[in-house]
């Protein structure tokens, strides 16, 4: 007997690894399957690879026919879904806790078995199209991917997850089929389990459905390193609309740098602690630093940062709304003005007590859902390992004002940044 | 855990009229407020669009003992929020925080509700983000896709034909006064609803509630009654041109059941079945899966206190607007002339009800489901009898609620994108 109110991890002998943590507050349960393929894996010709695949695991098996696994999820009042981002690809259900051994069922099936016929391809390039023609919809869309062009330049970070649109439009069937066969394998996988089952029980049933998945195959390594950034990079997007917006990146260090947590601290005080989940977390940012500066002064509508824990180096972002009356150029200014102060008036203890604070509450209503804790788990065993997860709060802890003083120094200057403005045709 | 019903939440009527519910659920530390109060955009008059909204957000903005800034360096410093957010029928209220903290939210609540002071300077900065969202809308094809069909479906007479947030020219002109005479009229304890789950027993919630607000005592709106919607008999449409767009958004509906009308649930599980079902129902596996024509294609049938919409909503490429209107006239057709399979019925059904410990594993999903029951005087047993009603709702009924609101020849049409080719 293995205590699992605690995440347990293993490993099946054809290398899938397994996360399993017991929670019985309510009676439901959630499984995910992980893939370590994203973007990440992908280059100029295959963009948007990784997440037309991942559409086409929804098109059926010989076991499942089209439709059949959605439907069957379902029927037992379940949730059913797969995302797609730079360094992953992973699908998971939320059910009932005594049906969750249908999702295991679908999941080692389609591991596998998936038909990716040429039909269906077909008809989804017009649906993958559609979905990247509603991003572009959207001023932010247009404006994040040119910024992040730029600041990228070697590494498939500088592509967005969705894919370039003549890639989409000349992509084949068979290129398809050939990136799903060389990434969905037990060795190239994560299982992850949270809910109110019996862990023994649980682990058994996964060796079960996916002990017998062969892994003969070799995954290709990514080798791209994006060089260092030699001086500031800047972007002009315009667009229609009536509304400018303002963003930049900055380049950081990977998440095993102890500077990865002192930037996060540092986040926290500038723009308000992130909300520790990908379905938005309803939380204000008021009380932040750059809110005084760019919103409380009227300059600018909204400010967000975001440090996304990533595989390879990635950056710290921040995005700015232009309030109507104002420009991109009164909102950098003042926001470089902001960054300048860092020097002089450091992040201070309450600061860091504030960012601590908020984190353990997050942490509190995160508990609250099995989908949560089960993304969250295997989220961070994409990037480092689960215990980054749940040693969250102890690193964020020991981070000191000294640390947060250096990370802002070090990353936050002007020569390690790309700044990219949206003009709108309409502007005032 | 089981299902919320009688035997655990505890609802009690301040004499003042405020109704209080409280669940207990130590599973973790925290606890979560919702509630709502009865002023909202209904309670505005058409040339003064977007008050209620604007009023609602400006409660925030300060009070007597808590300034702007002082509200959310005190929540953000705990990690908690508080929020207010103006409906049509209703502003509702929440919060949400660790156990320790709740004297400090509601304290925040209460101050919030009862002494808000409108201050002019925040008053003006919050008018400048209101009007750039505004801007925002304007080239979101979407969201003028949603109001175009609102202002088509509904009487002009009928708050539903006015945006929520108002019109650049209607929230220009609100004044700080507007805004505090608005609040003054309208705010007040009678029906009022607060729901509290977590991990507080229920003798302390109430009297921590009691405290914050049995001595209120505001006014409260004289209502009409709702203007009389008649069903749409004719397609009404109407085209709003985005230029430089990629997407085109599609919202084509119907004025729908309220929550409390006899078939609503009739209504509902019809509706899963067109657009909600697996991968957004007969409407996804047709427009989407078959045709390939669109990222999303659903439905969705609102309820709420008065005729609220039921909509099909679907963003294509320009060029694919008419196929797909094509596909989803015809979905509504069969919907309406054929009656579902009893082996599709069974699926959605088994669909509805086991979904139910999903939607209340969370403590803002059994707040929400609470709120719900009071509101609509489902009784607190509702949760329990839930299957059963599901249940025994048969092909007849489901296709009875298709033709008594819908129709594949009479709708509102709004549609949003680039200018047509050629």
């Amino acid at each position: 007997m293995i205590k699992m109110s605690q995440a347990y991890k293993t490993q099946l002998p054809n290398g899938l690894t397994v996360l399993v943590k017991e929670a019985h507050a309510a009676p439901v349960a959630s499984f995910w399957v992980w893939y370590r393929v994203g973007s990440r894996n992908e280059y100029t010709g295959i963009t948007g690879i990784s997440h037309w695949v991942e559409h086409m695991l929804f098109k059926g098996t010989p076991t499942f026919s089209k439709g059949a696994a959605e439907k069957a999820i379902a029927r037992e009042g379940g949730m059913f879904n797969g995302m797609t981002a730079y360094d992953f690809t992973t699908y998971f259900a939320t059910l009932p806790a005594n049906r969750i051994g249908l999702a295991l069922r679908i999941e080692a099936d389609r591991m596998v078995n998936s038909v990716l016929a040429l039909d269906e391809v077909t008809a989804e390039r017009n649906v993958i199209i559609s979905e990247r023609q509603g991003s572009e919809n959207d001023p932010d869309f247009l404006l994040n991917e040119e910024l992040m062009a730029a600041a990228f330049r070697v590494h498939p970070y500088g592509t967005d997850t969705i894919g370039h649109m003549c890639d989409l439009e000349t992509m084949t069937c068979e290129q398809l089929y050939a990136h799903y066969r060389t990434y969905y394998a037990p060795h190239n996988a994560l299982a992850v389990a949270v809910g109110d089952f019996d862990g023994d029980e649980m682990l058994r049933l996964i060796e079960q459905h996916f002990g017998s998945i062969p892994n003969d195959l070799d995954i290709p390594a990514v080798n791209a390193v994006e060089p260092p950034q030699r001086g500031e990079r800047q972007v002009f997007v315009e667009g229609e609309g009536n509304v400018a917006y303002l963003q930049m990146v900055f380049r950081t260090p990977p998440v095993h740098d102890p500077d990865f947590f002192a930037l996060t601290a540092l986040d926290a005080a500038l723009t308000g602690a992130s909300g520790l989940t990908f379905f938005g977390g309803g939380l204000t940012n008021k009380s932040s630093r750059l809110y005084r500066t760019l919103v409380a002064s009227g300059l600018a509508t909204a400010i967000s940062g975001s440090l996304i824990p990533t595989v390879d180096p990635f950056v710290y972002n921040l995005s700015a709304v232009v309030r109507t009356g104002h420009t991109p150029a009164e909102v950098l200014e003042a926001l470089d003005a902001e960054l300048s102060r860092l020097a002089t008036e450091p992040v201070t203890q309450e600061e860091l007590t504030k960012a601590i604070k908020h984190a353990k509450a997050q942490f509190v209503y995160s508990s609250e859902s099995v989908t949560g804790q089960a993304l969250w788990l295997g989220y961070s065993e994409i990037f480092a390992d689960y215990s980054w997860f749940e040693d969250y709060i102890t690193n964020l802890s020991a981070v000191t004002v000294e640390d947060v003083q250096r990370a802002a120094q070090k990353y936050l200057k002007r020569s390690n940044r790309t700044v990219g403005w949206y003009m709108p045709e309409n502007g005032a | 855990m089981s299902i919320p019903g009688p035997e655990d939440i505890t609802r009690r009527e301040l004499p003042n009229g405020i109704v209080v519910l409280v669940r207990e659920n130590h599973s973790s530390p925290s606890v979560v407020v919702s509630g709502y109060l009865r002023v909202g955009a209904y309670d505005e008059r058409p040339e003064q669009a977007g008050l209620a909204a604007f009023t609602a957000s400006a409660l925030m903005r300060g009070t007597a003992n808590y300034p702007f800034e002082k509200i959310y360096a005190e929540l953000e410093s705990v990690g908690a929020g508080v929020g207010v957010s103006g409906g049509t029928h209703t502003t509702g209220f929440g919060t949400k925080s660790l156990v320790e903290d709740l004297p400090l939210v509601l304290d925040i609540l209460t101050d919030v509700l009862r002494h808000p002071t409108f201050p002019g300077d925040e008053i003006e900065k919050l008018r400048g983000e209101l009007l750039t969202d505004l801007e925002e809308r304007a080239h979101d094809t979407r969201r003028m896709a949603g109001l175009a069909f609102y202002e088509l479906a509904y009487p002009p007479t009928h708050p539903y034909a006015h945006s929520l947030v108002g019109y650049t020219e209607t929230v220009s002109e609100l004044s700080r006064d507007h805004l505090a005479e608005f609040y003054a009229g309208g705010y007040g304890p009678r029906g009022m609803v607060i729901v509290v789950v977590g991990a507080v027993d229920t003798a302390t919630a109430l009297a921590q509630i009691e405290g914050a607000f049995g001595d209120w005592e505001g006014r409260q709106y004289d209502r009409d009654p709702l203007p009389d919607v008649s069903r749409i008999t004719e397609m009404r449409e109407r085209t709003v041109t985005i230029p430089g767009k990629t997407q085109t958004d599609i919202v084509l509906g119907y004025p729908g059941p309220p929550r409390t009308a006899p078939d609503f649930l009739d209504a509902f599980v019809c509706n899963t079945v067109l657009g909600v079902f697996g991968l957004m129902g007969r409407l996804g596996e047709n427009v989407r899966e078959a045709q390939g024509l669109a990222y999303y294609s659903y439905s969705r049938v609102a309820g709420g206190p008065g005729p609220g919409p039921w909509r099909v909503i679907a963003g294509v490429n320009p060029a694919n607007v008419e196929r797909a209107m094509v596909s989803i006239r015809a979905e509504i057709r069969r919907i309406c002339e054929e009656p579902v399979s009893e082996a599709e019925l069974a699926d959605n059904k088994a669909f509805i009800t086991g979904s139910l410990p999903l939607q209340l594993e969370t403590k803002d999903g059994v707040a929400r489901a609470i709120l719900n029951m009071e509101r609509y005087a489902l009784g607190l047993d509702y949760l329990h009898r839930y299957a059963s009603l599901i249940n025994e709702i048969t092909a007849e009924r489901v296709q009875a609620a298709a033709r008594r609101w819908l129709d594949p020849d009479a709708y509102a049409l709004a549609i949003a994108g680039p200018p047509a080719e050629g």
